[in-house]
């Protein structure tokens, strides 16, 4: 088991993706967020976390993906970024699951080069793919 | 990093501490020679530093401090009498330790040096009449003990910690510092262990020679001095601002719980939840003042400072302090350290006049500076002044004007406080040459960025022949910040007090004379001023637009917020939605994604929990492009009348001449646009004039100057109007107004100067296309030459028209 790695998963679009469980603070249910004009589309807003301002980034408008219906409230994963904690919005969270390198394949050439830079790759679980997403990109806007 | 880094760094940050304390006691002793108290504490100082030198093997600096100490050994003796020499030598002692510790701290150990001069000169200052060297072995023994001793925690708190830092983290620390306890030791063969405190308490009463009765005292006092120090601690101020940070959530938390405790009748919950109410504000005060510092803190050193830099310059100057116990946030201090430094060596350098010339000018010969600090309005005021010549206004001015910060016109226009605050612009520096005091590139320019960057502001008052006084004012903490919360598209923002000037608040009645439009650029007029708008929902793109009760057009027209704002030396009115109150705001840094958007200083949460955004107020002003033409303009560095220039961006106030013609003059030129009645306008001689804000402004009529002259009516011929309005362009120029009468002002534009072709007339610089229309571009100090005499210069001198022309 010595390539063993645990990921937390969470929904986008009915797409399951992972990030490492030691890259994932908290994870919160959705509050209110505050938004901020002429802020870069992917910014959901500020959130208060126990008296910590957090940008929230919207992981769907980061992924390309489409938006989110509006009756649909997403959860709130907090990752430790580079330059601090930073609140990823997602549809809603799976499991922890532990990996091995083995399941592990890169992203296809026919992604976007974006997009590939955010996912890494997929694991190959026993029902579904599992993306790897790479949280320092996925934070950058 | 290992245990050894550790002790060195707090070694280090204490010695620093301690010098900045000998600075400032060696200059107090100088002026006070026999105060023993502070001889004792100078002594104590270079004691502990000494001692722990020899204690982390720094043999160096443990050679300077020794032969120092021993000089203060006999002048704490009464042996020797504290003269300038030794003076200037034992500070000369206290900046070799300085660069010594610097060393350290730069590569950890002290370097290759040699202090041979300064021990050699410390040692002759010794000169007693018996051979100095026999004086020496009776000093040593106590000097180690207390040295020894200083581990046992003699001195201070840090002092102690660092102690324990040695006994107790080391593994092998007990052998260790045996070994290096044994290093002092193989000195003074007398001592063999460390003694107990009460033991150097002993030992220093010892020192202190018995006979005299009335010496007790003192030396009480000063064994009772460090034993305040114990009481005191020293922290990491991230630990710090971990608790500030768990304060400001628990002022949450605290206030969810009282909105929530309001609303039920228990009073289990009640009187405990009045209770935390009354606790957590308790605790947020005790926490916010851990992190505050008296400003004395960096005053200190000013008087060493300025006593070097007077002796530099064959100068006498007298450091006056007050206020040194008001207290700002420790980051702020840490930031306006550098700048004060450089206005205090400014006012040394350049401010203060050499002795004789003061004289000459029948003031006393030693000058004064004066440091002066309040709390006022919720900000820290922070003044410095001299009594020097003041601000050569004249010279500012050329400057300026020769590095192409400003126009000849613009300086024209400029008052007396606004020429003197030219200094702080870019690349402006009054010193003719440099000199190795100040005016080493840094000027105040960069003070002022300095001091913007924290929230503050600073601004400079001149007298001639009485000195110069710059004024800052500091915000007491970056952390809390009383700010206005005002409402915008249903969110709230807060904008920071120190921006504030006022809330002006106009009703719908009011409205149509009090907003209005130059060519779609709203404006309002503030005590007879245009003062221009910006919406903040314009601005921000959010919300609708405000406007439509500014054109009045609809029926629901409701009253307009405008919160009169400064940046930056301009004023400007923030249109909101609501102004709701004013708070104080715990600040919180923007995430990197966000640090982008310049209208934004920062986040903070609001007592219900919710995130608000703090506005800033220079980075709207720029966005706005209230700031474009003024400081921007002065930056880009180059002089209005030349052609090169005039191809620059500007903003144009558009004006119909003469027959069909369009004309333009920049905006920058002039001071206002105002309608006058043609009533108002009386003949004075051969001019027309109108009274003005109490003047006599002569008008000038753009019309008649650049007509042809075989055209030109004789003055008698004009009528004087009588009912029309007239529509007057205002300026200043070589500080005299004047008012350029035109036919109407149609616009004003911003548009890049190009010129398509030359002049065809006088008064006008050249032609070029505006606004897609031909449009002549006024040259206005050839119009005031021309219109100052108005009649009969062109009556007696018809080649100056042709003459402009060629050229």
């Amino acid at each position: 088991m010595a390539n063993a790695r645990q990921f937390c998963t969470f929904y986008l679009n009915h797409l399951l993706f992972g990030v490492e469980s030691q890259k994932i603070q908290e994870v919160v249910t959705y509050r209110e967020l505050r938004p901020v004009p002429l802020a870069p589309p992917a910014v959901s807003g500020l959130m208060n976390l126990r008296g910590q301002v957090v940008v929230a980034l919207e992981l769907r408008r980061q992924l390309e993906l489409p938006d989110r219906l509006a009756d649909l409230k997403p959860v709130c994963l907090v990752v430790r970024a580079a330059g601090g904690a930073v609140c990823l919005l997602a549809d809603e969270v799976g499991n922890v699951v532990d990996v091995e390198d083995e399941t592990f394949e890169p992203s296809p050439e026919t992604l976007s080069p974006r997009l590939r830079s955010v996912i890494l790759g997929v694991h190959k679980l026993e029902h579904e793919l599992m993306h790897v997403l790479d949280t320092d990109r996925a934070c950058e806007v | 990093m290992n245990d050894s880094d550790d002790i060195v760094r707090e070694f280090l940050v204490e010695s620093y501490e301690n010098l900045d304390r000998l600075d400032r006691d060696l200059l107090q002793l100088e002026k006070n020679p026999n105060n023993r108290e502070i001889l004792a504490s100078v002594f104590r100082t270079i004691h502990t530093i000494k001692g722990t030198s020899g204690f982390l093997a720094f043999n160096q600096l443990g050679a300077v401090t020794h032969v120092g100490e021993s000089l203060l050994g006999l002048l704490r003796d009464g042996q020797k009498a504290l003269d300038r020499d030794i003076t200037n030598a034992l500070l000369a002692m206290v900046d070799t330790v300085r660069q010594i510790l610097a060393s350290i701290e730069a590569t950890g150990s002290e370097g290759e040096r040699n202090d041979d001069g300064l021990i050699s000169r410390l040692t002759r200052l010794q000169g007693l009449p018996e051979a100095a060297p026999p004086a020496e072995p009776p000093t040593e023994p106590k000097a180690a003990a207390a040295a020894a001793a200083a581990g046992a925690g003699e001195m201070s708190g840090g002092e102690s910690s660092y102690a324990a830092a040695g006994t107790s983290k080391a593994g092998n620390a007990k052998s260790e510092s045996f070994e290096v306890g044994s290093f002092m030791i193989t000195n003074e063969p007398a001592i063999t262990a460390c003694p107990a405190p009460p033991a150097v308490m002993a030992e220093k009463l010892a020192a202190v020679p018995a006979d005299e009765a009335a010496d007790a005292q003192p030396a009480l006092q000063a064994a009772a001095g460090p034993s305040a120090a114990d009481r005191t601690i020293r922290l990491d101020v991230s630990l710090l601002d971990r608790l500030m940070n768990l304060v400001g959530e628990l002022v949450l938390a605290r206030n969810q719980i009282l909105q929530f405790a309001n609303r039920t009748e228990d009073s289990g919950l009640l009187l405990p939840s009045q209770r935390l109410n009354l606790i957590t504000s308790e605790l947020q005060e005790g926490v916010m003042k851990t992190r505050m510092q008296p400003i004395g803190n960096i005053w200190n050193k000013f008087p060493r400072t300025v006593r070097d830099l007077a002796l530099g310059c064959g100068k006498q100057v007298r450091v006056e302090m007050e206020g040194q116990e008001t207290e700002l946030d420790k980051t702020l201090i840490e930031a306006i350290k550098d700048p004060l430094t450089h206005l205090v060596r400014n006012a040394v350098d350049h401010g203060v006049e050499r002795p004789e010339v003061r004289q000459a000018a029948g003031k006393n010969p030693e000058g004064r500076l004066a440091l002066r600090a309040f709390h006022e309005g919720g900000q820290v005021n922070i003044e410095i002044s001299d009594d020097g010549a003041g601000l050569d206004q004249e010279r500012i001015r050329n400057k300026a004007i020769q590095k192409g910060l400003i126009s000849a016109e613009q300086a024209g226009r400029l008052t007396d406080r606004e020429i003197v605050n030219l200094v702080f612009l870019p690349g402006f520096s009054t010193a003719e040459k440099l000199t190795n005091v100040s005016g080493r590139g840094v000027g105040m320019d960069v003070v002022k960025t300095y001091i913007e960057k924290i929230g503050g502001t600073v601004e400079l008052q001149s007298r001639p022949g009485k000195g110069v006084m710059v004024r800052m004012k500091i915000p007491l903490t970056l952390a809390i910040i009383p700010a206005l919360i005002v409402t915008s598209a249903g969110e709230r923002y807060a904008v920071p007090q120190v921006s504030l000037l006022e809330l002006v608040r106009v009703e719908p009645a009011a409205e149509r004379n009090g907003i209005e439009m130059i060519h779609g650029a709203p404006v309002y007029r503030l005590r007879g001023r245009l003062l221009p708008l910006v919406y903040l929902n314009r601005e921000l793109q959010v919300g609708s637009e405000p406007s439509t009760a500014v054109e009045g057009d609809a029926g629901d027209v409701q009253a307009v917020n405008i919160v009169v704002l400064e940046a930056d030396g301009r004023q400007f009115g923030l249109v909101v939605d609501f102004i709701n109150d004013t708070e104080e705001i715990v600040v919180k840094p923007l995430s990197k994604h966000l640090k982008s958007i310049s209208v934004y200083a920062g986040a903070t949460i609001m007592g219900d929990g919710k995130v608000a955004l703090i506005l800033d107020v220079l980075g709207l002003a720029r966005g706005s492009r209230i700031l474009t033409e003024g400081r921007e303009h002065g930056r880009a560095g180059a002089a209005e009348a030349t052609a090169e220039a005039a191809a620059r961006q500007q903003k144009l106030v558009l004006f119909s001449g003469p027959g069909a013609s369009r004309m333009a003059v920049p905006l920058e030129l002039l001071a206002r646009l105002e309608n006058i009645p043609g009533a108002q306008v009386e003949r004075s001689g051969n001019q027309w004039v109108t009274q003005y804000r109490g003047q006599i402004l002569p008008l000038i009529r753009v019309g008649h100057a650049l007509e042809e002259r075989r055209h030109l009516p004789a003055l008698d011929d004009v009528q004087l109007p009588t009912t029309a309005m007239l529509q007057v362009l205002v300026l200043e120029h070589e500080r005299q107004s004047f008012g350029l009468v035109v036919h109407e002002i149609l616009d004003i534009v911003e548009s890049a100067l190009e010129p398509r072709s030359p002049a065809t007339r006088a008064c006008v610089l050249h032609s070029s296309v505006i606004a897609d229309r031909v449009t002549e571009l006024l040259d206005v100090p050839a119009l005031l030459a021309a219109g100052e005499r108005y009649e009969p210069v062109l009556a007696t001198d018809p080649n100056r028209a042709e003459r402009r022309a060629d050229t």
